[in-house]
C-alpha cells in the first residue's frame, strides 16, 4: 500500500492543492514508467521468440526475417522501448499478434468480464467476511471462532482449481442449481447487446430479465468461489483487527459506562478496525482484478487472466504491456479511493487534511 | 443454534447430491455447439491461417479450387474448379471454373477471384505462402505467372514441371482457398489486399459463413444461404473456447454442448460407459518424434542413435499414457499419405541397446538433456522414455518449458534431445520429406531450416532424392521413391519417430454426421444432423 495519494495533499489552499496533485501525478507517472520498463525488459529476456507467435513454426526464412524487422526486433532494447512509449503517447497501444486486434479493443472486451466477476467476488467476500470475522473475535476460542477459522483455513489452503471443479460437479452437474461454465447461454447470447460488457448491467438496463437471470446463474458459482477466497482473507484479518480493538481501554471504559455490548462491537470497535480493513479489502479486490487464470480456465470465463497468460506465453508484448498499464491504473485508482475512505472514517486523517 | 443450522444445511445439501442429476439440458435443435481449445487461432485470413483450429474454421466456410475425398485421399476432385489440364511441358496447369457459383455475399465466383486469391497469398507472404511459392512464384512474377485467360479460365504457370499430384494437393490447402475479390477489395487499405479487414472477417463461398470470432471465447458460424451445394441441416454452429478437459466433459454430460474435442485418455475411458455419449475418432497426420541433435558428441554416434530407438517402449506408451489418442508409427509419412510404409522395426530392447552402446564406446551410458513441452501428454511420454533409457544407463534429464520456449531453443539447435510433434502442411508426401529428409545447407546461418537442419543432420544424398521425388510425374515411381527415403530415415536418422496422433471427439448420442478427416481442415460439421 503506497501512501502517495494521501489526502494531506488535498489541502484547502489551492496552491498546496495543485502542488499535491502534481506530486501524485508525478509519482504515478514514474511508477508507470518503471512498471512498463520492468515488464518490457522481462518480456524481452524471456527465452521465447516473439516472431514465432506471428509466423508459427513453418514459415520460410524470408517470411521470418520480414516479421522480425516489422516487429523492430533488430533494434536495441532501449530503442524498442522508446518506440513503444512514443506510440502510447499518441494513444496507440499497438495490436496484439494473437488476436490481430488493437490491444485497447481486446482489453475493452476481456476486462469487463473480469471486473464483473471480481466485483461480485469481493462484495460476497466483504459482506460475509466482516461479520464472520467479528463473530470469531467476539467469541474468541469458542465454537463459532473455530468454525470461522477452519473455513478460513480451507479458503487459504485448498487449490482454487480443485475447489472450482468440485463446485461445478456439485452445484452445476449434480444439483443443477447454477448454470455451467461460460458467461451466458447460447439461447440468450443474442438477446441483448453487450454495451458495457458487464452483462448483469447490460441485461438489466435493456430490461432483458430472462437473460439477466441466466447471466446471474452463470456468475453465481465463480463469484461465490472467488468470494469464498477473499472471505477467508477478510474474515481472518477482521478477526485479528477486532481482537486488537476489543482489548483497548476505550472498550473497557465503554463497558464500565454501561454501553450495550452490541454497540461496543459494531459501532465503536468495528469503526476503528475499519481503517486497516479497507486496505485489506482493496488488496483483495486488486488481487481479483488481475484476473485469476485458474478460475477463468475452469469456468471458461473470457477474462483478463486468460488473456494476459496467453499473451505472456507467446511473448505478445503489446498485449502484455497494455494489461500491465491497466492493472497499474486500477491499482492507483483503488489506492486513491481507499485514501478517500480513510478520510471519511479516520478523524485523525480528516483533521490533518 | 448457529452450528446446528449449519449441520442441517450440510445434510440437506448432501441429501440433494445423492438424489442424482437433474434432467440434462439440451442445445437448440438447429444449433451445434462444440467445446474446443481454440486459443491458437491468430487469424481468419486464408492467406495467413496455418493453425489447427484456424484451419478447421476455414475448411467449413471457404472452398479451394481442388478437394480430395477424406476416405481416400488419392481421389482428387474439383471444388471451385470444374476441370483442369496439364500442358505438354508439364509446367502449366489450366483450370476451368465451375459456372454459376456464388460467394456468400452474392458476388459470382470467376477466374478473377481465383487469380486474386493466389496472387494475394504470394504478395502478402504470410507463413503458409511457401506452399504456393515453392512452384517458382515470387511477389514480382506472380501476376504474370498466375493469370485469368478468360472469365472462367485460370492459367497456373510454374518454373519447372513438378509432379502434378504434388501441385494439386498443394492447391487443396487453406492458403489456396478462394476469396471474394470484390468484397475484400472494398475493405483494402493501401496495398494490404484487404488483409487488415479479412484477418478478423469473412469473404468466402463455403457452406457456412463465419459470423463472429471472439478470441479466447467463441467462433460463430451461420448457414450460407447462397451456398451452391446441399443446404446444411444446422442453422448455426458455435465453437466455444473451453480450455479445461474436465469442464468439457461436464458440459457434454449435462448436454450444454454437443461435441467435446479436447478429452484426454482418462476422460475418454470414463465416458465409454455413458450411454448418452459416443466416441468418434480419426487418424490425424501429426507425428510424435524425438530429435537427436547431431551437434552433441554422444548423439552424433550412429550407434547411440540406433540404441535410443530400442529404448522407447512404443507399445506400452500407446496402450497406456496415449491410449486412444495415438498409435505406434515409425516412418516419417503418416498413414493415408502416398508412399507411406507401415514398417515398425523397433521395440523396447534394453539388451540390444546396451550392446550398441558398448560398441559405441559408452558401456556405462552418459547424460543428456531433453527439452520437454509442459503439456500433459508430452511430459508423460518423456517420463516414460526417461525410465526406459535409464535401464541402459542413459541419464536423461528433462527440461520442462512452455511450448514456445522449447521451440525457440529447438529452432536455434541448442537442444540435446527435443521431443515434439510434426503435422503435415498439406496432403502430399513432399511436405514431410522436405523436412525429415531434406537439408540443403547444414551451416548455422542456412536459409532453409528443416527438421533435419535443426538436428544438424547433414544428408546431401537424401536431399537430392527428395528434390527428385518432387518432380517425378509417375505416381507409382514417386511412391517408391518415398518408400525408399522412409526406410533410410528409419535406419539411419537422428529421428526416433514413435506415434501418429488419433483425434478423438466425444459427441452426444443424437449428433450424427460429424467428420474427423486426415487434416484439421478436413474436419467437417457441414453434414451434421441432430435427432
Amino acid at each position: 500500500m503506497t501512501r502517495q495519494g494521501r489526502p494531506r495533499a488535498l489541502a484547502s489552499r489551492s496552491g498546496a492543492f495543485a502542488w499535491g496533485a502534481a506530486k501524485v501525478l508525478a509519482t504515478a507517472f514514474v511508477t508507470f514508467l518503471g512498471l512498463l520498463l520492468v515488464t518490457f525488459v522481462i518480456g524481452r529476456l524471456v527465452p521465447v521468440d516473439p516472431v514465432l507467435a506471428v509466423v508459427g513454426d513453418r514459415a520460410p526464412a524470408s517470411t521470418y526475417q520480414r516479421v522480425y524487422l516489422e516487429l523492430g526486433l533488430d533494434k536495441p532494447l532501449y530503442t524498442q522501448f522508446w518506440m513503444y512509449l512514443t506510440d502510447i503517447f499518441r494513444g496507440d497501444f499497438g495490436e496484439s499478434v494473437l488476436t490481430k486486434r488493437p490491444v485497447l479493443q481486446d482489453i475493452a472486451r476481456v476486462f469487463p468480464a473480469t471486473l464483473e466477476l471480481a466485483t461480485s467476488g469481493v462484495l460476497i467476500g466483504t459482506l460475509l467476511g466482516i461479520p464472520l470475522g467479528v463473530l470469531a473475535a467476539v467469541r474468541q476460542g469458542g465454537i463459532s471462532d473455530q468454525i470461522v477459522r477452519v473455513i478460513g483455513l480451507i479458503g487459504y489452503s485448498a487449490p482454487i482449481f480443485w475447489l472450482a471443479l468440485l463446485g461445478l460437479l456439485v452445484f452445476y452437474a449434480n444439483l443443477g442449481w447454477v448454470s455451467g461454465p461460460g458467461r451466458v447461454d447460447i439461447s440468450y447470447e443474442y438477446d441483448f447487446t453487450a454495451t458495457t460488457g458487464i452483462l448483469l448491467l447490460d441485461t438489466a438496463m435493456q430490461g432483458r430479465w430472462g437473460a439477466f437471470g441466466n447471466v446471474f446463474s452463470h456468475l453465481a458459482l465463480p463469484a461465490s468461489l472467488l468470494g469464498y477466497f477473499s472471505m477467508a482473507y477478510i474474515s481472518r484479518m477482521t478477526r485479528s483487527f477486532m481482537l486488537t480493538e476489543m482489548a483497548q481501554e476505550y472498550v473497557i471504559a465503554a463497558r464500565v459506562k454501561g454501553v450495550p455490548e452490541w454497540r461496543i462491537i459494531w459501532i465503536h470497535a468495528l469503526k476503528n478496525a475499519a481503517v486497516p480493513l479497507i486496505t485489506v479489502i482493496v488488496l483483495s479486490y486488486m488481487n481479483l482484478l488481475e484476473g485469476s487464470v485458474l478460475t477463468e480456465t475452469v469456468f471458461a470465463w473470457p477474462g483478463l487472466g486468460m488473456y494476459l497468460t496467453n499473451s505472456l506465453q507467446n511473448a505478445d508484448m503489446n498485449a502484455v504491456l497494455g494489461c500491465t498499464l491497466l492493472i497499474g491504473t486500477s491499482f492507483v485508482a483503488l489506492n486513491l479511493i481507499s485514501d478517500l475512505l480513510y478520510r471519511l472514517l479516520d478523524p485523525r486523517v480528516r483533521r490533518r487534511a | 443454534m448457529f452450528h446446528r443450522s449449519i449441520w442441517l444445511a450440510t445434510a440437506v445439501a448432501a441429501w440433494a447430491a445423492v438424489q442424482g442429476a437433474p434432467v440434462a439440458a439440451e442445445t437448440p435443435p438447429d444449433t451445434l455447439i462444440q467445446a474446443w481449445s481454440i486459443d491458437d487461432i491468430i487469424s481468419l485470413d486464408p492467406a495467413e491461417v496455418f493453425e489447427f483450429s484456424g484451419g478447421e474454421m476455414l475448411g467449413n466456410s471457404y472452398e479451394p479450387l481442388i478437394g480430395y475425398d477424406v476416405d481416400d485421399v488419392s481421389n482428387v476432385y474439383g471444388k471451385v474448379a470444374d476441370s483442369w489440364e496439364v500442358s505438354e511441358d508439364g509446367k502449366t496447369i489450366t483450370f476451368k471454373i465451375k459456372p454459376g457459383l456464388k460467394f456468400a455475399s452474392g458476388n459470382p465466383i470467376t477466374a478473377e477471384d481465383v487469380v486474386f486469391s493466389l496472387v494475394r497469398a504470394v504478395k502478402l507472404d504470410k507463413s503458409p505462402a511457401f506452399i504456393i511459392t515453392q512452384f517458382g512464384f515470387t511477389p514480382d512474377n506472380v501476376e504474370e505467372k498466375i493469370r485469368a485467360t478468360d472469365d472462367m479460365t485460370v492459367a497456373f504457370e510454374m518454373d519447372k514441371p513438378y509432379a502434378s499430384s504434388l501441385v494439386l494437393y498443394c492447391l487443396t490447402a487453406n492458403v489456396a482457398m478462394v476469396v471474394d475479390k470484390k468484397l475484400v477489395m472494398e475493405h483494402a487499405e493501401g496495398d494490404d489486399y484487404g488483409y487488415n479487414w479479412l484477418k478478423t472477417n469473412y469473404a468466402g463461398s463455403g457452406p457456412f459463413v463465419i459470423r463472429e470470432w471472439r478470441p479466447n471465447e467463441a467462433v460463430v458460424f451461420e448457414r450460407n444461404d447462397n451456398y451452391h451445394g446441399d443446404a446444411p441441416a444446422m442453422k448455426r454452429v458455435i465453437y466455444r473456447h473451453i480450455p479445461e478437459p474436465s469442464t468439457q466433459r461436464l458440459l457434454l454430460e449435462q448436454g450444454d454442448i454437443d461435441i467435446a474435442r479436447d478429452l484426454g485418455p482418462e476422460e475418454i475411458e470414463a465416458m465409454k460407459s455413458n450411454d448418452d455419449i459416443k466416441i468418434d475418432e480419426g487418424v490425424k497426420g501429426s507425428i510424435y518424434y524425438l530429435g537427436l541433435n547431431q551437434k552433441n558428441e554422444y548423439l552424433s554416434n550412429p550407434k547411440v542413435a540406433e540404441a535410443m530407438k530400442y529404448l522407447v517402449d512404443y507399445q506400452a506408451i500407446a496402450d497406456t499414457i496415449m491410449s486412444g489418442v495415438a498409435q505406434v508409427h515409425q516412418s516419417f509419412l503418416p498413414k493415408g499419405f502416398l508412399g507411406e510404409i507401415d514398417d515398425a522395426p523397433y521395440s523396447l530392447n534394453v539388451e540390444k541397446a546396451k550392446e550398441l552402446l558398448t560398441e559405441a564406446g559408452y558401456p556405462d551410458g552418459f547424460s543428456v538433456t531433453m527439452d520437454t513441452r509442459n503439456t500433459a501428454d508430452i511430459t508423460a511420454i518423456a517420463e516414460a522414455i526417461q525410465g526406459t533409457m535409464a535401464q541402459a544407463g542413459i541419464k536423461l534429464e528433462l527440461i520442462p518449458g512452455d511450448g514456445k520456449q522449447t521451440l525457440t531453443k529447438y529452432r536455434a539447435r541448442q537442444h540435446d534431445i527435443y521431443i515434439g510433434q510434426w503435422g503435415p502442411d498439406y496432403q502430399d508426401p513432399h511436405t514431410n520429406a522436405s523436412t525429415f529428409a531434406y537439408n540443403p545447407d547444414n551451416a548455422d546461418d542456412a536459409a532453409s531450416k528443416p527438421l533435419a537442419w535443426r538436428n544438424a543432420w547433414d544428408i546431401p544424398e537424401l536431399t537430392q532424392q527428395t528434390d527428385a521425388a518432387m518432380m517425378e510425374g509417375d505416381a507409382k515411381k514417386r511412391a517408391a521413391m518415398y518408400e525408399d527415403e522412409q526406410r533410410q530415415v528409419i535406419a539411419d536418422s537422428p529421428f526416433v519417430v514413435m506415434f501418429q496422433q488419433v483425434e478423438v471427439a466425444a459427441e452426444r448420442k443424437g449428433v450424427n454426421g460429424f467428420v474427423l478427416g486426415p487434416s484439421f481442415s478436413d474436419n467437417s460439421f457441414v453434414g451434421v444432423t441432430k435427432e
